[in-house]
């Protein structure tokens, strides 16, 4: 599913809503999770789950195809934890954690 | 910075964007994740364009282990949930952070 196609199934079950407000909502939705971890913040959803930043010290790496070695810049990386509900869900209803 | 931002800020913003109560604004936003675990659920993959994409990896069982114990134990075949963040978000992150 992409993006426009959950546009379209939200717009779907909303049929008073305009399509285009139902793609400024989806698109608020990700804008602010976007905002919130540019922030250094953390977005918690409960039952869904959690999207938080990750910080990754400089280190020494290798190109692999030459071998050769190059200073990689320390950087955030954005990170997503699967919350209880959703990974039972994904398993018939049984945790697997 | 270090804030937690829940499931009532992206309604709040719903809110803020679009012309509609609190309480649909929040429903709606409900409706997003459900519609995302739905599809997940079914085992397709989800995409949004400039965020990043959820999809469902499928485990084989494999041996485990107790750590307090040194037991033993099967980890029995599951599904897990990977989010793979897109350049965008990650640039967005990393040019604010």
């Amino acid at each position: 599913m992409t993006k426009s196609e959950l546009i379209q199934h939200i717009a779907e079950q909303n049929p008073h809503l305009y399509h285009r407000d139902v793609e400024r909502i989806v698109t608020t939705i990700f804008d602010e999770i976007t905002n919130a971890l540019a922030e250094g913040n953390r977005v918690e959803l409960r039952g869904f789950g959690a999207f938080s930043v990750k910080h990754r010290d400089a280190r020494v790496g290798r190109n692999p195809r030459t071998g050769e070695s190059v200073e990689v810049d320390s950087k955030h990386i954005p990170f997503f934890k699967t919350g209880k509900q959703l990974r039972e869900r994904l398993n018939g209803g049984v945790d697997s954690e | 910075m270090g804030a937690t931002i829940t499931r009532a800020d992206l309604s709040e913003a719903v809110y803020q964007e679009v012309g509609l109560s609190r309480n649909e604004s929040a429903e709606l936003v409900e409706s997003v994740l459900n519609e995302i675990s739905e599809t997940l659920i079914k085992g397709d993959a989800v995409k949004i364009s400039s965020f990043g994409s959820f999809a469902v990896r499928e485990k084989g069982e494999r041996i485990g282990r107790n750590p307090k114990t040194g037991e033993e134990v099967p980890i029995l075949p599951r599904r897990v949930l990977v989010f793979r963040a897109s350049h965008v978000l990650k640039n967005k992150i990393n040019n604010s952070l």
